[in-house]
């Protein structure tokens, strides 16, 4: 594959996303992390439709509906993606991933409702365990965190269990 | 240059990196599970290796304080299953759907919108979560040096050492 020849290392993107989250700490005091912005982007909706209700959500007041540093962070994420992809020509339209297709086919409607429900699950997870593998993953596994280990050994543990569900020898879907 | 801006700059970088090292595709989001590429883990260790170091060497400088989240073993061992299971069906995690959708990925788009919602149920469950899983096995914000009680600075070697050990390991196979 002529992508697979510009791929960057990945011990070495590693290493540079490493020293990123060391300067973003030094000159912010900012640890990487995504999962707090979905909580605040879904007060925003809910707050179109009934305001006084979010404004007092217990979970609404401990992550308020405001854009903030984290939020500015998951902004840039999808920016740095789409400009490294074209300045690179590896930018691809694609509905549905090549190994999706293999196990499941090339319906989109099928794939999007997958990732959906995935999305759900995984978010309400990831609010109950305080983080994602951003916030526990990198952020607090730099910082030795006790309740990031356990995080971690238990997002691979869920994940090890239904990827093989999906991609083992029986087809569930 | 205002916190936020530097955030946005720092996602920029971030999102790059992620995105010419491949960590954000389905495919290697899957196959680290599935144990058949080691792709986004040498990634993650590698930074987590060097995240450590300056870290801690900040906060030996008494420049950098640490963010610890409470390790409340109900949140986070039931939360962690929960959100491994999702995981598995999206093939993306948080910050990487976004920079899936970024290269493209339109998949990612329905895995973003579900998330949000997902956000949203966790905001209304909030209260009965708090009183249910919350409230169970609360150990504090605790460092993994403070838990064995050494200088974390032979944590992080030790770190370091079986890392390096397992990077040692996976060449030689191949990985």
């Amino acid at each position: 594959m002529a992508e697979d020849k510009k791929a960057m290392n990945p011990y070495l993107g590693g290493a540079l996303a490493g020293l990123l989250a060391v300067a973003s700490v030094w000159l912010t005091g900012k640890f990487f992390g995504a999962s707090t912005t979905f909580v605040r982007a879904a007060g925003f909706i809910e707050k179109n439709f009934y305001p006084k209700a979010v404004a007092g959500m217990e979970y609404y007041i401990k992550e308020a509906p405001v854009v903030d540093w984290q939020w500015m962070f998951v902004t840039g994420v999808l920016l740095g993606s789409l400009a490294a992809a074209l300045l690179t020509g590896t930018f691809k339209f694609q509905a549905v991933p090549d190994k999706w297709r293999e196990r499941f086919g090339a319906c989109p409607v099928k794939r999007g409702l997958a990732a959906f429900c995935g999305g759900v699950i995984a978010m309400f997870g990831a609010r109950l365990a305080d983080g994602c593998p951003s916030g526990h993953g990198l952020s607090g596994m730099m910082q030795l965190s006790l309740s990031s280990l356990i995080a971690l050994f238990c997002f691979f543990l869920g994940g090890i269990v239904v990827s093989r569900m999906l991609y083992g020898g029986r087809r569930l879907i | 240059m205002s916190v936020n801006l530097i955030g946005l700059a720092t996602g920029i970088i971030f999102g790059a990196l992620l995105q010419r090292c491949r960590v954000i595709r389905y495919e290697k989001q899957l196959d680290v599970l599935l144990f058949k590429d080691w792709t986004v883990l040498k990634f993650m260790l590698s930074a987590i290796c060097v995240g450590m170091v300056g870290i801690y060497l900040l906060k030996d400088a008494g420049i950098a304080k640490l963010a610890l989240k409470p390790a409340i073993l109900g949140g986070v061992i039931f939360g962690g299953l929960v959100f491994g299971a999702g995981w598995a069906l999206i093939g993306y995690c948080p910050a990487t759907s976004m920079a899936a959708l970024g290269e493209g990925r339109i998949d990612a788009f329905w895995g973003i919108a579900g998330m949000v919602l997902g956000a949203g149920i966790f905001a209304h469950a909030y209260p009965l979560v708090k009183k249910m899983l919350l409230s169970w096995g609360d150990l504090g914000k605790l460092t993994l040096p403070q838990v064995m009680h050494v200088n974390h600075w032979l944590v992080i070697a030790a770190l370091l050492a079986g890392l390096w050990l397992l990077k040692r390991a996976a060449d030689r196979s191949g990985n």
